[in-house]
C-alpha cells in the first residue's frame, strides 16, 4: 500500500507525470507541420507584412493642379505641391477632364486654384478648392492634411517674402512623443506580438486539445494515475514555451529589421507576455473543452480571441474612437490591456501607472480562466 | 453531357443538404458574417468623436482663455486637467488617459500683440500614431481658425489662405463608409476559402470522399459540385452584407446592384479556387484550417482594407497583383460609393477571371493526381 | 472459482443516455454483477447491449444514474480517481498517439503509472518480448498494422500490473495471428500473476475460454456462468447438414437458417452447422421438399449463444431467398475480375508482390490475410482509387483507374469504415447515391423502398445516418452500395465489430446477391466468414501463400495428424509455414 501511494500520490510522483505529457505534447508538437507553421512562419510572414506592407504614412498621392488663375501667386500654390513628398501633380485645363480622371481613379483628388485667386489674397479672403475622393476616407483624410500643410508653407513663406511678417500670428508646433519619426510600424510590429500570441496561445491549443477529444486519446490517458491538472499542464507548458519563441522572434525582428525601439524593461516586457500568453492559452482550453471539436473550436477561437485581437485592441484601430458601447466592449477582450502594455513597454517605457492596473486585470483573466479549464476538464467521456 | 449536368446537380444538392441541416451549421453560416460586419463597421474608424486633452498655460492672459474656450467650445477637445508646466501633464499622456497636451507659450499675448510669432506646442502620443495624427490635425485647424479670426478682428492683412474642401462619394469622410463596403469581400472570402477547404477536407477524414471517387463522377464534377454550394453561400453572405451597410450603418448605394454581383461571383470564383486547392494540398482538417490562415491573413492585408496598395513596395505590389481581395475591394468600392460602371471594372473584372482560370484547373489536377 | 474474493461489485447499475434528437437510448437497466479475482470474466452480447457502458462505469469515467459499483474494494462514483490509480482499461479504439513512436508512447504510460528505473528495465524486456514490437520500437504508432496497435495499446495499459484489466473489444479489426498472441499474453498473466481481466468481446471462441462468462442483452444480463455450462445448454441440438450435389454450402445455410425451429444455421466444411429449437427435433429437416442427412456434433459455446438470443430477439430479420435450389448460385463461367502479376510500391516498401487471381460472375471471392499484408491495398487498386505500380487488372472488362465514370458505375463500394454522410439522415443518403448512379423519378423512389424494406430501415427514414446502431449503419452502408444494382461488389472488413447475429444478417444478404449473380468480393478477419467463400486467397508480406475452396485451403493446411483443422487453425498454419519459409531463406 505505501509503494502504491509512492506511485501515485505525491508530488515527486505528479512532477514525473507532467514531465512525461510535457515530453509528449513537445515531440508531437515538433512533428507537426502545422504547428511550426503557426509558431515560426506565421510571425515571420506577419512580421514582415506589418513591417513593409502596411504603410499608413501616404506619400506620392497622385493629384491633378488646375490653374485657372495664372498668377505667380496661384504658380506658387501649385509649386508648393509639385515639391511635397506627400503628392504627384498632374497639370489639368479644364475641371471637366479634371473631373473625367477623379472618376477614373486616375487621380484621388483635384486641387483647383480659382481665378480670384491673387486678387483675394489681398483681400484676405484667398481660397483653394481640393475636392477628393473619399471612397477611401483615411487616405483621403491625411492627404487633406497634407494639402493644408502645403498651402500654410506656401503662405507662411510669401507672408515672409512680402514683409507682412509683423502678421504672422500663432505658429503651432506640433509634437509627437514616443514616435518622433511618425513612423507606423512603430506601433503596428509591437502590436503584431498580440496576434501571434493570439494565434499560438489560443487558436494552436483548442485545436490540439479538441484533436485528443475528436481522436479518442483521452479515453485511455484517464483511466491512469494522472490528474486532469496534470493533463492540462501538460498541454500548456510547451505552447507556452512556443510562445515566448514567438516573442521572442517579434521583438528581435522588429528591432533588427525596423528599428522599433524597446524603451520599456525587457523582462517587464517578458514578464506581461507571459501573463497574456496564460490567458490566450486558458481561452484556448476552455472553448475546446466546451466544443470537444475541432472544426466548432477553431470557428470559434478565430471569432472570440482572433478577429478582437486585431479589431478591438486597439492595435490597428483606437478603441476611442469607437462609439462608447464598442468601447466598453473592448474591455471584456483580454487583448484590450495587452496591446496597451505593449505599445507602453516598446515606445513609452516603464510606466508604472500604465503597467500596474493592466498588469493586473490580466493576471486576474489568467487565473479565473485556468481555473474555469480545470473545472471543464474532467476526467469524463461525453 | 446531361447525365454529367444531373451529377452535377445531385452533388451540390448533397452539398447544400450537409451545410444547411444542421441549424447550428446553418446559424454559423449567417450569424458570424454580419457580427464581424458589425465589429468591423464600428471598430475599424479612424473618426473621433472626443479629444480629452490637458491644457499647460504658462500665459493665463485674456488671449490664452480666449484660446481655450475655441478650442473647448468645439465640443471636441475635453480637458482633464490644467497646469503650468509640461512636466506635470506628461504622466496623463504616459498613462494614456489623454491622448493630446496643448501647450501655451508664457509670453503668448504679448508675443500676439507684437506680431510676433506666439507658438503655441501640440504634443500627441504617438503610440498610436494614426489618432494621434488626427487628433492634432484638429487642434491645430482650430487653432488656425482662432487665429484667422484674430486677424480678421484686428483688420491685419495677410496672406491666410483658407483650403476649402469637397469630397466625393463620402462627404463627411467617414471611415465606416469605406470599410463596411469593402468588407462584402473580405468576410466573404475568409468564410467561403474556409468552408471550401474544410468540407474536402472534411469528407477525406470520414472517408466519404473515396466513395464519391468510386461512383461515377469525374474529379471534375466532384470539384464543380464543391465549388457551386460555397459560391452560393457566398452570394448569400453577401447579401446580407450588403444589407446590413444600406439598413443599419445607412451607407447610400451609388451604382449598379447587376454590376457588383457579376464582381462578387467572379470574385468568388477566384477566392473558392484557392480554397479548392488548400484543400488538395491539406490532409486533414487541421492542416486545412492551418493552410487557410497562413493564406488568408496575407490576403487580407495586402489587399487594400486597412492599408492602400500603393504604398507597398513593389515586391509586395506584385503580391497583391495576385490577390482576388484586391480587385474585390476595388470593385465593391467603385461600384458602391462611386457607382462605377461596368465598363471601368473590366481589367479588375479579367484579373479575376485569369485567377479563377489558374487556381481551378490546378485544384482539379491536384485532386487527380492526389490519388497517387 | 467460487471462492475466490470479488474485484468488483455491481448492484442495480442503471444509465439511460440522450440522443442528440432527444431520444433517450437505456443503455443498462438495472445490472448486477459480480467479478472474481485472478480470472477472466467475459461480457458477451449483440452491439448495444451495454457492455462498453459498464466498461466505462467500472473505470470512472461515466457515472451511473443509480446503482453502486465497487471496484478493487473502492466506491467508483465517490473515489474515481483512486480506482483509475489501479486498474488498467484498454477502450475498444486505444488512443495511440500516431505521431509517436512505440517506445515514446510506451514511455508515455510507464511515466504516467509511475513505472521507471529498475521496474522499468524489468517489464520492457518481457513487454516487447510478448508483443514481438522490439523491431518497431523506433516506428511511429500511426504506421502499425491493425493487429500491431491493439498489442501496442495492451502493453501501454500492462506497464504496471493492473489490480483489474478492463478490455473492451480488444481484437476488434485484428487479424487471426495477432488476436492469437495477444490472448496467450493476456492468459499468461492470469496463469503467472494471477491477473484478474474483465473483457467484452464479440469473438465468441474468445469468451469460450474465459472463466466466468456474461451474456448481455439490452442492458440487461441474460445469463451467467462458467462457458461450459453454458454450452450445455445447446446438447443434442447441433447437427452438421450435407446439401445437395452443387449447392453452395452458403445457399443451403441461408435457407435453412430461414426455416421455423431453426436457432443457427453457419457454413462449415462444406456443410452447414445448424442449432434446432430443443422442442423442434423430431421433424425431419427439409428444403423443397428434399429431406437431408443430418449428423449430430458436440455444441459450441456460439451454438448456446445463438439459442440463448433466439429467445428474446424481437426481430429477426432473416431474409427472403428465391426457391431456386441447385445450379442457381455459384460460378457462371465468365470472368469477371481478373488480376495479373499485380504490384504496388510505396517507396521501397513492397505492398502487393505480384499478385494474381481471377473471380467468375457470381462467385463470393474472400482475400484473407493478416493485418498489412496488402489486402486493402489491393482492393483500393481493383476500385481504382490507387494506381498499381505494375501488373495489369481488368474490373468488367476495364482498369477503373483509367476508364470512365460508365465503368465504375457496374461497382458496388463498402469501405472498411462507415464513410457515408453521418450528418444526412437514411433517406438522404439513398437519395444522393442513388442519384450519383443515374437512378431518376419513380424508378429511384421504387428502389430506395425496396432496399429500405430489405434491410428494416424503413422506421429510422429521418434518423441522421450517424446516429444509427452500428449494426444499422453497416446495413444501410450496404444498401447505399446496392442502390444501382452493381454487377461486382467490393466488401473491404464490412462485418468488422459486428456481433455474431449482425454478421449472419449480413451474410444471408450477400449469399441472396450471388444467387442473382452478383460477383462479391470481400475482406475479413473472421475466418468461419471464409466458409460463405466459394473460393479464399490467402495473403502475406503482399505475396500469394494459397488460394482454393475453403476445404481445399483446410486440406493443404491438414496437418500429419487426422483431426481436421478449422478455418482459422488452418490459415494461422499456412501463413506461419510461409514466414518459417522466408526466415530461413534470409538465413
Amino acid at each position: 500500500m505505501t509503494e502504491r501511494a509512492d506511485q501515485t500520490g505525491g508530488l515527486a510522483a505528479s512532477l514525473r507525470r507532467v514531465r512525461a505529457l510535457i515530453r509528449k505534447e513537445t515531440r508531437q508538437l515538433l512533428r507537426d507541420i502545422s504547428s511550426i507553421t503557426i509558431g515560426i512562419v506565421m510571425p515571420v510572414t506577419l512580421l514582415i507584412l506589418f513591417g513593409y506592407g502596411i504603410n499608413l504614412d501616404v506619400k506620392n498621392v497622385p493629384v491633378a493642379v488646375l490653374m485657372e488663375d495664372n498668377s505667380a501667386e496661384a504658380r506658387g500654390v501649385a509649386a508648393a505641391f509639385d515639391l511635397s513628398p506627400y503628392f504627384s501633380t498632374r497639370a489639368v485645363h479644364t475641371m471637366n477632364e479634371a473631373e473625367r480622371m477623379l472618376m477614373a481613379a486616375d487621380v484621388r483628388a483635384i486641387v483647383r486654384i480659382p481665378t480670384d485667386f491673387a486678387r483675394s489674397i489681398d483681400l484676405g479672403a484667398a481660397e483653394v478648392q481640393l475636392i477628393i475622393n473619399g471612397a477611401d476616407a483615411n487616405t483621403a483624410r491625411i492627404s487633406l492634411g497634407y494639402a493644408q500643410g502645403a498651402v500654410g508653407t506656401w503662405a507662411a513663406k510669401e507672408a515672409a517674402r512680402t514683409g507682412n511678417a509683423a502678421n504672422c500670428g500663432i505658429v503651432i508646433e506640433p509634437r509627437l512623443w514616443f514616435n518622433e519619426a511618425n513612423d507606423s510600424s512603430y506601433f503596428l510590429v509591437p502590436g503584431l506580438i498580440v496576434l501571434v500570441m493570439t494565434l499560438i496561445g489560443a487558436l494552436l491549443t483548442a485545436l490540439v486539445m479538441a484533436r485528443e477529444w475528436e481522436r479518442g486519446t483521452f479515453e485511455a490517458l484517464f483511466v491512469t494515475p494522472v490528474r486532469s491538472s496534470e493533463i492540462l499542464l501538460g498541454k500548456t507548458v510547451p505552447y507556452f514555451l512556443l510562445g515566448l519563441v514567438g516573442l521572442a522572434l517579434c521583438v528581435v525582428g522588429s528591432k533588427l529589421l525596423f528599428g522599433v525601439p524597446l524603451r520599456g524593461s525587457l523582462v517587464i516586457l517578458t514578464v506581461v507576455s507571459m501573463l497574456y500568453l496564460l490567458v490566450a492559452l486558458g481561452l484556448g482550453l476552455v472553448i475546446s473543452s466546451a466544443t470537444k471539436s475541432q472544426f466548432v473550436a477553431s470557428q470559434m477561437t478565430v471569432l472570440l480571441t482572433f478577429l478582437p485581437a486585431m479589431m478591438l485592441s486597439g492595435f490597428m484601430y483606437d478603441p476611442r474612437s469607437m462609439p462608447f458601447a464598442v468601447q466598453v466592449i473592448t474591455y471584456v477582450f483580454p487583448a484590450r490591456y495587452f496591446v496597451t502594455l505593449l505599445q507602453t513597454l516598446f515606445l513609452s517605457g516603464n510606466n508604472w501607472s500604465v503597467i500596474l492596473p493592466n498588469a493586473a486585470v490580466l493576471a486576474g483573466m489568467a487565473i479565473a480562466l485556468l481555473t474555469l479549464a480545470a473545472r471543464l476538464t474532467r476526467k469524463r467521456i461525453a | 453531357m446531361l447525365a454529367s449536368l444531373l451529377r452535377i446537380l445531385t452533388l451540390i444538392r448533397k452539398e447544400l443538404l450537409v451545410i444547411l441541416k444542421d441549424p447550428k451549421s446553418r446559424a454559423s453560416l449567417v450569424v458570424p458574417p454580419i457580427l464581424q460586419c458589425l465589429i468591423f463597421g464600428y471598430a475599424a474608424t479612424y473618426d473621433l468623436n472626443s479629444v480629452p486633452y490637458v491644457l499647460v498655460d504658462q500665459d493665463r492672459s485674456t488671449a490664452s482663455i480666449a484660446l481655450v474656450a475655441k478650442l473647448e467650445g468645439s465640443g471636441l477637445f475635453q480637458r482633464q486637467g490644467t497646469f503650468t508646466q509640461t512636466e506635470q501633464a506628461a504622466p496623463l499622456l504616459d498613462a494614456g488617459r489623454v491622448m493630446v497636451i496643448v501647450v501655451i507659450g508664457p509670453r503668448f499675448e504679448r508675443d500676439l500683440q507684437a506680431g510676433a510669432p506666439a507658438p503655441v506646442q501640440v504634443i500627441a502620443d504617438g503610440r498610436n500614431s494614426n489618432t494621434s495624427g488626427i487628433a492634432q490635425g484638429y487642434a491645430s485647424s482650430i487653432i488656425s481658425d482662432f487665429a484667422a479670426a484674430r486677424q480678421a478682428e484686428t483688420g491685419a492683412k495677410g496672406a491666410a489662405v483658407k483650403v476649402s474642401t469637397r469630397a466625393w462619394f463620402n462627404p463627411q469622410l467617414e471611415t465606416r463608409w469605406s470599410m463596411v463596403p469593402s468588407l462584402i469581400g473580405t468576410i466573404t472570402m475568409m468564410m467561403t476559402m474556409m468552408l471550401t477547404a474544410m468540407s474536402v477536407a472534411r469528407e477525406r477524414e470520414e472517408g466519404t470522399f473515396d466513395q464519391l471517387l468510386v461512383a461515377p463522377f469525374t474529379p471534375t464534377e466532384i470539384m464543380i459540385g464543391k465549388a457551386v454550394p460555397s459560391m452560393i453561400v457566398g452570394i448569400t453572405q453577401a447579401s446580407a452584407i450588403l444589407l446590413v451597410a444600406l439598413f443599419w450603418f445607412r451607407i447610400p448605394f451609388a451604382g449598379s446592384v447587376l454590376t457588383l454581383y457579376a464582381g462578387l461571383a467572379l470574385f468568388l470564383a477566384a477566392a473558392i479556387g484557392f480554397g479548392l486547392f488548400l484543400s488538395s494540398l491539406a490532409g486533414n482538417m487541421q492542416q486545412a484550417m492551418i493552410l487557410c490562415f497562413v493564406f488568408l491573413m496575407p490576403f487580407m492585408l495586402l489587399s487594400g482594407l486597412v492599408s492602400p496598395t500603393d504604398n507597398m513596395p513593389t515586391a509586395l505590389q506584385y503580391l497583391t497583383m495576385i490577390n482576388p481581395l484586391t480587385y474585390a475591394i476595388r470593385i465593391t468600392r467603385t461600384v458602391y460609393l462611386e457607382g462605377g460602371q461596368f465598363a471601368e471594372l473590366l481589367p479588375d473584372m479579367l484579373a479575376l477571371v485569369v485567377i479563377a482560370a489558374v487556381t481551378m484547373p490546378i485544384a482539379a489536377w491536384m485532386f487527380k493526381h492526389r490519388l497517387n | 472459482m467460487e471462492d475466490r474474493p470479488l474485484t468488483l461489485v455491481a448492484r442495480d447499475l442503471r444509465k439511460t443516455f440522450r440522443r442528440d434528437t432527444g431520444e433517450a437510448v437505456e443503455a443498462l437497466a438495472g445490472i448486477s454483477l459480480e467479478v472474481r479475482k485472478g480470472a477472466l470474466t467475459a461480457l458477451v452480447g449483440p452491439d448495444g447491449a451495454g457492455k462498453t457502458t459498464l466498461l466505462r462505469l467500472a473505470s470512472g469515467l461515466v457515472a451511473p444514474d443509480s446503482g453502486s459499483l465497487e471496484v478493487v474494494g473502492l466506491d467508483v462514483s465517490a473515489e474515481p480517481q483512486a480506482v483509475q490509480d489501479r486498474i488498467g482499461y484498454m477502450p475498444q479504439r486505444f488512443g495511440l498517439y500516431e505521431d509517436l513512436s512505440v517506445q515514446e508512447n510506451l514511455d508515455l504510460y510507464a511515466d504516467l503509472h509511475g513505472v521507471t528505473g529498475a521496474r522499468r528495465a524489468e517489464i520492457y524486456p518481457r513487454l516487447f518480448e510478448m508483443t514481438q514490437l522490439g523491431r518497431f520500437k523506433q516506428r511511429p504508432a500511426g504506421k502499425l498494422s491493425g493487429g500491431m496497435k491493439q498489442k501496442l495499446g495492451l502493453a501501454c495499459t500492462l506497464v504496471r500490473a493492473p489490480e483489474l484489466l478492463l478490455l473492451d473489444e480488444p481484437t476488434v479489426g485484428v487479424d487471426p495471428l495477432s488476436r492469437r498472441e495477444l490472448w496467450e499474453i493476456v492468459f499468461k498473466l492470469i496463469r503467472e500473476d494471477g491477473l484478474s481481466v474483465l473483457v467484452a468481446t464479440s469473438y465468441l471462441d474468445e469468451a469460450e475460454r474465459c472463466a466466468h462468462a456474461v451474456l448481455m442483452h439490452a442492458g440487461k444480463i441474460l445469463a451467467e456462468g462458467p462457458p461450459a455450462e453454458i454450452t450445455a445448454k445447446a446438447e443434442g441440438c447441433c447437427f452438421l447438414v450435407k446439401g445437395p450435389q452443387g449447392l453452395p454450402a452458403r445457399s443451403l445455410q441461408a435457407r435453412l437458417f430461414a426455416l421455423p425451429g431453426i436457432v443457427d444455421a453457419v457454413p462449415e466444411a462444406g456443410r452447414v452447422r445448424v442449432v434446432r429449437q430443443p422442442g423442434q427435433l423430431d421433424t425431419a429437416l427439409e428444403i423443397a421438399g428434399l429431406s437431408l442427412d443430418t449428423e449430430p456434433v458436440e455444441p459450441r459455446f456460439e451454438d448456446a449463444f445463438m439459442m440463448l438470443f433466439d429467445s428474446v430477439a424481437e426481430e429477426r430479420a432473416r431474409v427472403s431467398h428465391g426457391t431456386i435450389v441447385a445450379g442457381g448460385s455459384g460460378p457462371h463461367g465468365e470472368t469477371v475480375v481478373e488480376v495479373h502479376d499485380l504490384v504496388r510500391m510505396f517507396g521501397d516498401f513492397t505492398a502487393v508482390d505480384h499478385v494474381s487471381f481471377s473471380v467468375r460472375r457470381g462467385e463470393v471471392y474472400g482475400l484473407l490475410g493478416p493485418n498489412g499484408a496488402g489486402k486493402s491495398t489491393t482492393f483500393r487498386m481493383l476500385c481504382g482509387l490507387l494506381p498499381a505500380t505494375g501488373g495489369t487488372l481488368k474490373v468488367a472488362g476495364a482498369d477503373l483507374l483509367r476508364a470512365g465514370a460508365k465503368a465504375r458505375a457496374r461497382l458496388g463500394y463498402v469501405a472498411q469504415k462507415f464513410s457515408l454522410y453521418g450528418q444526412l439522415t437514411v433517406d438522404e443518403n439513398l437519395e444522393f447515391f442513388a442519384s450519383a448512379y443515374g437512378l431518376r423519378g419513380s424508378g429511384k423512389k421504387d428502389r430506395i423502398r425496396a432496399l429500405k424494406n430489405d434491410f428494416a430501415l424503413e422506421n429510422l427514414s429521418d434518423l441522421p445516418s450517424g446516429q444509427l446502431p452500428g449494426g444499422f449503419k453497416q446495413r444501410l452502408a450496404l444498401a447505399a452500395a446496392l442502390l444501382h444494382e452493381p454487377d461486382i461488389l467490393f466488401l473491404d472488413e464490412a462485418t468488422s465489430g459486428a456481433d455474431p447475429i449482425a454478421r449472419r444478417q449480413f451474410w444471408g444478404r450477400i449469399t441472396a446477391l450471388s444467387e442473382q449473380g452478383v460477383t462479391v468480393i470481400v475482406t475479413t478477419h473472421f475466418m468461419d466468414e471464409a466458409e460463405y467463400c466459394d473460393r479464399i486467397i490467402i495473403l502475406d508480406a503482399g505475396k500469394n501463400l494459397a488460394e482454393g475452396t475453403p476445404l481445399e485451403i483446410r486440406q493443404q493446411a491438414a496437418m500429419s495428424d487426422e483431426t481436421a483443422p478449422s478455418m482459422e487453425e488452418a490459415f494461422i498454419a499456412i501463413v506461419e509455414r510461409e514466414r518459417l519459409k522466408r526466415t530461413e531463406k534470409a538465413a
